[in-house]
């Protein structure tokens, strides 16, 4: 009986030996959980069709939990072989601590700006460490149905925004603003960073913010989170516990009528919304004001040095420096704006009026993704929850902004 | 009132009182296995109403099996799950059975030492066995879940078992000894079967907390190719949080073999869990 | 018991196994937690002796120390409701279970503990679907009584956040409590029993005066037994509030605060050495909690046989 236990066992063990790595096999990591079936049926196909042999898997974790499983995979050697990068500091640690691949000398890295390739260099530029992918705009989406169904116009002032939701409020039976609160980054990321910039004047106020001249209590600071602290009334019940899928939900079914929104949602509202997407730009203070708008360098892939397939993976990064790859990234992933020197053509409208705002309004990216968040862990986290307190009315405006200032101060 | 209404009365009440949590006890689940079958709009539209001829759908299911491999997830926690029992209930029988039998020194040091281990919840050791398991080269492998969780399961494992085959007969092992069978012929041959009972109280104890670990999945096998059920489930879910089709499908393909597997063993296993072991 | 003189090889065989892999993959770690909680590091991976450097930052530091006491609090709140309602609803379950002739005990004993059963990550998400505001099937049973006005985002808000998830854990883990108090209901001797109906005795008396007193043991196992598994609990508030614990940290209990410290989140990077230090604490409660419980014990209850 012993000896036939102890086959058993070892015939177990043996069957559960560690699995090889097959030449040729890519495995990507990203947060774009949303862009899974893109990838799997656009993407990587047309990356087959010029190279074929070479086999990618898109493996994406919830954006949430992106950063910190990330972590632990390339510490732990677990990690895929190309690394989706976030922007500026998040990225920049990675290189340092060795977990992403220098990249400067690849020779597809000539197809992007230096603003583009910007987010993903050290700060003397002597190394990249990702090649740029794609930026994403903020502002807002609506419901052309419910807009033409009330008789609404496209807001233009923070008051006509107001007016607006007001209305929607008043007469019909439709939450104004999809928004929650549950997960925090949306407040902070989409809605803080999104409406905020035409306070702070873009980069003006980024740059002085980074530099030490301005402070998070200045009011135009403040102005921001001051109107956030208004949304609370135009959301639907029980938003504190809804979810960021919950908000996409309520708007896809047709249940709310305006939504703060990251340009990327548009292939999600494309492919689960049945009626005509718009989108408006986040409403100036005062007609006729100068427009900012959040255009984000979001999204950068990068090599892990650890990869046994490097040679691959580079090939993939060339492909994706390619024009073929810019327009069918933009065109498919609707929403994400490819971020290299080709001319490419933008076939979805809402796609082409949000890349359009780029001629009317001044670009900046979010407030602190760049320099700030630097050995402050917890900057991000406060930003959100303060985000969270201000629509929840659980924190002021002047209260919330005094916390994050006091993280800055540090 | 006279004795006998006032008793149905009360035993009306106790049933009412029990169907009542009762209910609260399979709402949630029923739930979820009813709204699994119906389209999108049937669940949105009335939650609560059995699937119809109108709302019936399996397109939950049918994304979830084309977008996510289900049959390896489940196999994956079938391997890891027995194999760590099998190994918990032979190493936990071989050492409670030398624990109770046999004097020797240190054998009440070595009590303590695998007592500590039922107090001390081993998820505390993650940051060591992460790295550990990375200089073993074992991370995302089976094999390493399958040895923390042994190393999880053999304190109450030992703990109960000793107890028990502490109540086993001296004549029987006697008896052996003198007919000079070798003492490993006495524990494969006598003691184990006799312990059959208090080994399947250990099977149950020891088999729901890894079927239903998320931890050391999340940490130590978080592949694609290694990913347990219940991991397989929080990640699909993660990335399919809209997709309230494939969520509701998932999460009933999560619950199913558990409830079926249930209801098959339920009486041994709520046997396993009443009888003398934990006192 | 072996023949003198010779090496009883047999023990060893019986022993080495199961000692070598819990001394390597438990004992072991477990140590070396300890003693990394005692050591800091750099981004290149050196490690030095830091003696109580980590203690003091978690436990003192004024930028950190706040999220600790936030979780150990939390996690003292998580374990109350459990004992004020978890163990209340076993105790009633298993008392009226095992009342003498009561028809359909085992259904509905098979029936109550299958929650238990489940993960709890599904039964994480199980109930966020429920209570979720989108799918207002929570306010429309509540509407069917009448009191859909007392509906709200109870996960979503930092006042009823945590109790609303100790309530979900109460809901799965009740089955618990009810086995193990069931079973040392059933074990008291009958002619016990017999001996209090021919007195005259009510069930109710009977439960309170003599049950109750004889599986008081039984609680205080079920209640040390409750402790451990709330301090070490993690797997639901992930599930349902992911790492962050929200809002605004309001849900986080000491795993999802070890979790966090160990492997960072968002912007924040992990650190093992503050990890371990975390670890180290939570050990400390957990040992506090079993060593009040057997001085209670020793002190207070005396074990009776069965």
């Amino acid at each position: 009986m012993k000896a036939q236990m102890t086959k058993t066992a070892l015939a177990l063990l043996a069957a559960l030996g560690t699995q090889a790595v097959n030449a040729g096999q890519l495995t990507i990591e990203s947060w774009r959980v949303d862009d899974k079936d893109l990838w799997e049926q656009e993407v990587i196909p047309a990356f087959n069709k010029a190279n074929p042999g070479i086999e990618v898997s898109f493996s994406p974790t919830a954006p949430t939990e992106y950063n910190a499983s990330l972590n632990t995979r390339l510490a732990g050697g677990t990690a895929g072989d190309l690394i989706t990068c976030r922007p500026f500091d998040v990225s920049l640690e990675l290189y340092n601590k060795g977990h992403l691949a220098d990249i400067k000398d690849l020779e597809s890295m000539s197809n992007f700006s230096d603003v583009a390739k910007g987010a993903w260099q050290t700060d003397d530029g002597s190394a990249s460490y990702c090649m740029p992918m794609a930026s994403v705009i903020h502002g807002y989406f609506y419901n052309t149905e419910i807009f033409e169904e009330l008789g609404l116009d496209v807001p233009e002032t923070e008051a006509d925004f107001f007016a607006v939701m007001d209305k929607i409020k008043a007469e019909s039976k439709y939450t104004p603003l999809a928004l929650g609160t549950n997960d925090g980054w949306e407040t902070h990321q989409i809605v803080y960073t999104g409406i905020g910039p035409n306070y702070w004047k873009g980069e003006e106020g980024r740059k002085a913010l980074i530099s030490g001249d301005a402070k998070m209590t200045d009011a135009n600071f403040v102005a921001p989170l001051a109107q956030m602290a208004k949304l609370g009334d135009y959301l639907s019940r029980g938003y504190e516990a809804q979810t960021y899928g919950d908000s996409q939900n309520l708007f896809a079914l047709g249940r709310a009528a305006i939504y703060p929104a990251g340009s990327w949602d548009i292939a999600h509202f494309n492919t689960n919304a049945d009626f005509k997407l718009g989108a408006f730009k986040p409403p100036v203070p005062a007609s006729g004001d100068q427009c900012y708008i959040s255009d984000h360098t979001d999204i950068g892939l990068g090599i892990n040095p650890k990869s046994e397939n490097r040679a691959d993976a580079e090939v993939f990064l060339s492909w994706l420096a390619s024009k073929e790859f810019a327009e069918l990234y933009t065109n498919k992933v609707t929403g994400f704006f490819s971020l290299s020197d080709h001319q490419i053509s933008i076939d979805d409208p809402v796609a082409a009026e949000m890349i359009g705002w780029r001629q009317q309004c001044e670009s900046t990216i979010r407030l602190n993704a760049q320099v700030l968040n630097r050995g402050r862990d917890d900057l991000e986290t406060t930003f959100w929850n303060a985000g969270q307190g201000v629509i929840n009315g659980t924190m002021t405006a002047e209260d919330a902004a005094a916390k994050v200032q006091s993280i800055l101060d540090k | 009132m006279s004795t006998k209404t006032k008793k149905k009365v009360n035993t009306a009440l106790v049933h009412t009182v029990l169907l009542f949590y009762t209910v609260i006890a399979l709402f949630p689940i029923i739930l979820i296995l009813i709204n699994a079958f119906k389209s999108r709009k049937g669940i949105f539209r009335d939650p609560l109403a059995l699937p119809t001829e109108k709302t019936f759908s399996t397109v939950g299911f049918e994304k979830v099996f084309a977008k996510s491999d289900f049959v390896l997830f489940f196999g994956n926690s079938m391997i890891v799950t027995l194999v760590s029992l099998f190994f918990i209930l032979l190493f936990g029988a071989m050492l409670a059975w030398a624990l109770s039998e046999y004097k020797f020194k240190g054998r009440q040091l070595l009590t303590v030492f695998m007592a500590i281990g039922i107090m001390v919840p081993i998820r505390l050791g993650t940051v060591s066995i992460l790295e550990l398991m990375v200089s073993l080269d074992l991370v995302n492998t089976l094999t390493a879940l399958i040895l923390v969780y042994i190393a999880q399961g053999l304190p109450l494992a030992i703990f109960i078992l000793s107890e028990y085959m502490a109540q086993i007969p001296d004549e029987l092992k006697e008896a052996a000894r003198c007919d000079d069978v070798s003492e490993y012929s006495i524990f494969f041959h006598i003691i184990l079967p006799l312990t059959k009972p208090a080994i399947a109280t250990v099977a149950v104890f020891t088999m729901i907390p890894i079927w239903n670990d998320l931890w050391f999945p999340l940490i130590l096998a978080p592949g694609e190719e290694t990913r347990t059920l219940t991991l397989g489930v929080q990640q699909f879910i993660g990335q399919y949080t809209t997709d309230w089709n494939s969520v509701l499908a998932s999460l009933s393909l999560a619950v199913l073999p558990v409830l079926v597997l249930y209801l098959i063993f339920s009486r041994q296993l709520i046997r396993g869990l009443t009888s003398g072991a934990v006192k | 018991m072996t023949k003198a003189g010779r090496f009883p090889w047999h023990i060893v065989v019986f022993v080495l196994p199961g000692f070598f892999i819990y001394t390597l993959f438990s004992a072991w770690p477990l140590l070396d937690t300890l003693i990394l909680s005692f050591f800091d590091q750099n981004d290149t991976g050196a490690r030095w002796f830091s003696g109580l450097d980590n203690y003091r930052l978690v436990l003192l530091d004024p930028d950190l120390s706040a999220g600790f006491w936030n979780a150990l609090w939390n996690n003292f709140k998580f374990f109350l409701v459990h004992v004020l309602v978890q163990n209340p609803i076993g105790l009633m379950l298993a008392a009226l279970l095992s009342l003498k002739d009561l028809r359909g005990a085992r259904s509905y004993r098979t029936l109550i503990f299958m929650p238990t059963l489940l993960s709890v990550v599904i039964i994480g998400f199980i109930w966020q679907l429920i209570l979720s505001p989108l799918w207002g099937v929570s306010e429309t049973l509540l509407e069917a009584i009448g009191m859909a006005n007392y509906f709200d985002a109870w996960l979503g808000k930092e006042s009823s956040a945590l109790l609303t998830l100790a309530l979900i854990s109460v809901w799965q883990f009740v089955g618990i409590p009810m086995m193990l108090i069931y079973a040392s209901l059933l074990a008291i001797p009958e002619e016990l029993l017999d001996a209090a109906y021919v007195d005259g005795a009510s069930p109710l008396r009977i439960f309170w005066q003599i049950k109750l007193p004889l599986i008081l043991p039984t609680l205080g196992l079920v209640t040390i037994l409750t402790f451990i598994g709330n301090f070490n609990a993690f797997d639901l508030i992930y599930a349902v509030k992911g790492a962050l614990a929200g809002p605004n940290f309001s849900t986080d209990i000491l795993g999802s605060f070890f979790y966090r410290t160990f492997f960072g989140f968002q912007s924040s990077l992990g650190s093992p050495t503050l990890g371990s230090t975390v670890a180290s604490l939570m050990f400390l409660v957990i040992l506090a909690g079993v060593m009040v419980y057997f001085w209670l014990v020793q002190r207070r209850l005396h074990r009776y046989q069965l």
